[in-house]
């Protein structure tokens, strides 16, 4: 390795964009197709659904059964490359605290697998009332014209509920209900629990005055990316149309190192390792825009020390790193005796959800600010790894063909009766809430570790409270009621106050935002309004880092929103000549 | 229409479901041979991997006969389909186990542990016993509610030797068929069938009807 050297580009870009995510994939679009010249870096390879989803396969087309594996967490066709550890780039954590970070490093980073639960932030979320959780810089009036943009653009489906604070968007038309989410809808009404048409961004329908993505064909696998692009992925939707306007470039496997300033503490362009040839790189900017994902971001920020920002750039607050916030995330499942021996068809569906229950309790007769919504599953799924792993414990639960009882477990022509007799009478619901955004949930450099580039990691201090443990607890009291209104038999573990009623850990929700917080005082926040820097002009973030404060909805929609807000302020400031 | 045709259809673009539902009518039954095309959509990280993997061997010949009877006593060949071996569940659990460590010592020592059992009791290894006692033995050790306290760690191997062979069974091409999983297939999704609407009293409201996707 004697031969290092840091190769530096001649040549000066628009704008640098770092992550192809939701966030930095939408500054692209915008701003590649309004006549900017970009520069993406992406940390992971190109990534294209057509060529690389791995839609349509069986189980039996993976060695592991569509298992998880080191290389691919969330199973063997996910789109998702990568998971909670990655070979030679670790974490920490302080303190004994718990934080896990899902890191996809690839084009359209973690949109290429996500649910496409996509929801607008309502009113009450930019500006909450309850005393107790931080306001906005920004109403849900100003930010409303860019969900529409984003609607439009990308395409949603719902339908119009007028809920106060869950604003209907413009929207495709949702799927139907499948057989077991028709138990769940009458078991919610009976327990009193609102539930709606779930909101997905997958084109049930053609989007208008869009040629290059076709509709849904509903195999159920929007996890694993759609190769007709019928589904939000940033690489599909975003990059890889904005390569066509010839203003785009694409550099994959950078790592990005940190980002350069000049004397005067203006942005002038980033480093990255190359990740292919292990040499070190500069690129040139007149603007940077970080879109590497929250903790990313941060960590970029935090490691671009200078004499003009010496807690790292844009840090004078001190707040970078700090306010990190994931959603909270408990789940229940069951199992409904009477769909037993059902008869079998493809009920594959959408691979968004079909039924979402909306928050709209009062918090004033509850013991937690917020709060959260609910996800509905279950059905005659492929079967993968794990499959039929309850079986063996409820066949002592209801009565056999014959209606005699039996014990539970078993083997033989009767066990493998049984695993027939169960397939589709699964149901599932999961609980995703807001977690309260505090500046001792953070994450910051650790002194002692890098990663194999030679970077500095993070380490992460993250604790929930009793906010997000008595929401937890009323998820799994909702989420009972609802069970036994439908008259489910309870399949998981036992949820009580001992294992914080099946609270998930910080991170395993992979919402996590709010590490440059925006606000008008720069005292207390990181970024502005507008998601640029007030310690340094011609720097933007446009993950999930400007986020004051979560809300009970999934962060993508938002974060489209803002990266596209972002994006044509920039370009009007171009325009004025102001960065 | 087998996988690579009808993605090649599904690539071309907006290409109408019905054309997709047309080209994917004519009997499909041979869409589902496990074929060894297609890696180019895997990075070569996992291809890696995944060739040093089926290059090791984990259990010995004498453990793998051990699984082999044991999966076929779990899931035995019925009037529908085949049993656990004739659906090369025991080649699943061999590779399973090395891509997944954690599997390893609990799956080693408890067929240890099982052969041990045997050899005290018969003065011979499970695979040597008579069919009369080795379901015997399983007896004992495949229902947690009711067995005693001095075989539960044959119950806890058992539980997981028994869920690596539904994993295994019910995800081979046999399994999925015996099932009668029916999807991964473009298609419509236009709800519930009427018939199954009706067994169950069901029925969707007018709105749902006028505001959901229908075909």
């Amino acid at each position: 390795m004697g031969d290092i050297q840091i190769k530096k580009s001649s040549k000066t870009y628009d704008a640098v964009i770092v992550g192809s995510g939701a966030g930095g994939g939408m500054s692209a679009f915008v701003l590649a197709n309004a006549g900017a010249k970009v520069l993406i870096l992406e940390a992971g390879p190109f990534f294209d659904p057509i060529k690389h989803s791995q839609q349509l396969k069986f189980s039996y087309e993976s060695p592991r059964r569509g298992a998880g594996s080191k290389l691919r967490a969330f199973g063997d066709f996910d789109a998702a490359y990568g998971g909670w550890e990655l070979e030679g780039e670790p974490y920490t954590r302080k303190e004994d605290t718990k934080f896990d970070w899902f890191r996809a490093r690839m084009l359209g980073g973690r949109t290429n697998h996500w649910g496409r639960i996509s929801l607008r932030f309502g009113p009450k979320d930019f500006q909450p009332d309850d005393g107790y959780s931080e306001r906005w810089p920004v109403t849900y009036d100003e930010i409303k014209p860019y969900y529409d943009k984003v609607d439009t653009l990308i395409g949603v489906y719902g339908t119009k509920e007028g809920l106060e604070n869950d604003p209907d968007g413009i929207f495709l038309p949702p799927p139907k209900l499948r057989l077991g989410e028709m138990f769940i809808k009458k078991g919610a009404e009976k327990a009193g629990v609102k539930v709606i048409p779930g909101r997905g961004s997958v084109l049930t329908k053609a989007l208008p005055n869009n040629k290059d993505r076709g509709a849904c064909f509903f195999c159920g696998q929007c996890n694993r990316s759609c190769k007709v692009y019928a589904d939000f992925s940033a690489s599909s939707c975003l990059v890889i149309p904005a390569l066509k306007s010839g203003n785009l470039e694409v550099i994959s496997n950078a790592m990005v190192r940190e980002v350069l300033t000049d004397d005067k503490g203006l942005a002038v362009g980033v480093s990255y390792v190359n990740k292919d040839d292990m040499q070190e790189y500069q690129v040139n900017a007149k603007t940077v825009i970080l879109g590497a994902s929250s903790c990313e971001s941060a960590r970029i920020m935090l490691n671009s020390k200078s004499k003009t920002h010496p807690n790292g750039l844009a840090n004078s607050s001190g707040l970078v790193g700090k306010y990190l916030q994931d959603s909270t995330g408990a789940s229940l499942s069951g199992m409904l005796p009477q769909l037993m021996d059902r008869k079998r068809y493809n009920e594959d569906g959408a691979g968004s959800i079909h039924l979402l229950g909306p928050w709209v309790l009062d918090n004033k007769k509850l013991d937690f600010p917020r709060g959260y919504h609910i996800e509905f599953g279950g059905g005659m799924g492929m079967p993968g790894y794990g499959f039929g792993g309850d079986v063996p414990r409820v066949n002592g639960l209801v009565p056999g063909p014959d209606g005699k009882m039996k014990e539970a477990g078993g083997f033989g022509a009767s066990l493998k009766n049984d695993y027939r007799r169960f397939y589709g009478t699964n149901v599932g619901m999961s609980g995703r809430g807001v977690g309260l955004a505090r500046i001792d949930n953070y994450c910051e450099i650790d002194p002692n570790v890098v990663d194999r580039f030679g970077i500095p990691v993070l380490r992460f201090h993250y604790k929930w409270n009793n906010d997000e443990i008595n929401q937890a607890k009323h998820m799994q009291e909702t989420f009972q009621s609802i069970m036994h209104a439908m008259g489910a038999i309870i399949t998981s573990g036992e949820r009580n106050a001992s294992n914080d009623w099946g609270l998930e850990a910080p991170g395993k929700i992979i919402h996590e935002v709010g590490t440059a917080r925006m606000g008008d005082d720069p005292k207390k926040s990181v970024l502005n309004k507008f998601c640029q820097a007030h310690d340094c002009k011609n720097l933007f973030v446009v993950d999930g880092s400007s986020q004051v404060q979560q809300s009970d909805k999934n962060a993508t929609w938002t974060i489209l929103a803002f990266s596209m807000r972002t994006a044509e302020y920039i370009l009007e400031q171009r325009k004025k000549q102001n960065v | 229409m087998n996988r690579r045709d009808s993605l090649k259809a599904l690539t071309i673009g907006t290409l109408s479901a019905e054309v997709l539902l047309k080209a994917c009518k004519p009997k499909d039954e041979n869409a589902a041979v496990v074929k060894k095309d297609g890696e180019a959509d895997r990075p070569q990280n996992e291809l890696d991997r995944n060739k040093a993997l089926e290059e090791e061997k984990f259990f010995t010949d004498h453990e793998m006969a051990t699984i082999t009877v044991l999966a076929d006593i779990i899931i035995p060949k019925d009037e529908k389909s085949g049993s656990a071996s004739d659906a090369k569940v025991p080649e699943f659990i061999e590779f399973i186990v090395k891509d997944i460590p954690d599997h390893q010592l609990p799956m080693r020592g408890g067929l240890r542990w099982l052969d041990v059992q045997m050899l005290n009791r018969h003065e011979k290894p499970f695979t040597d016993c008579t069919a009369e006692q080795q379901i015997e033995i399983v007896n004992e050790i495949a229902y947690p509610g009711k067995a005693k306290p001095e075989v539960q760690q044959g119950v806890a191997f058992f539980n997981r030797m028994r869920s690596l062979t539904a994993t295994g069974f019910f995800t081979s091409k046999m399994g999925m068929d015996d099932i009668g999983y029916v999807g991964n297939k473009p298609n419509q999704w236009n709800g519930v069938p009427d018939d199954v609407l009706k067994q169950y009293g069901l029925s969707y409201s007018e709105r749902e009807l006028a505001e959901s996707v229908s075909f």
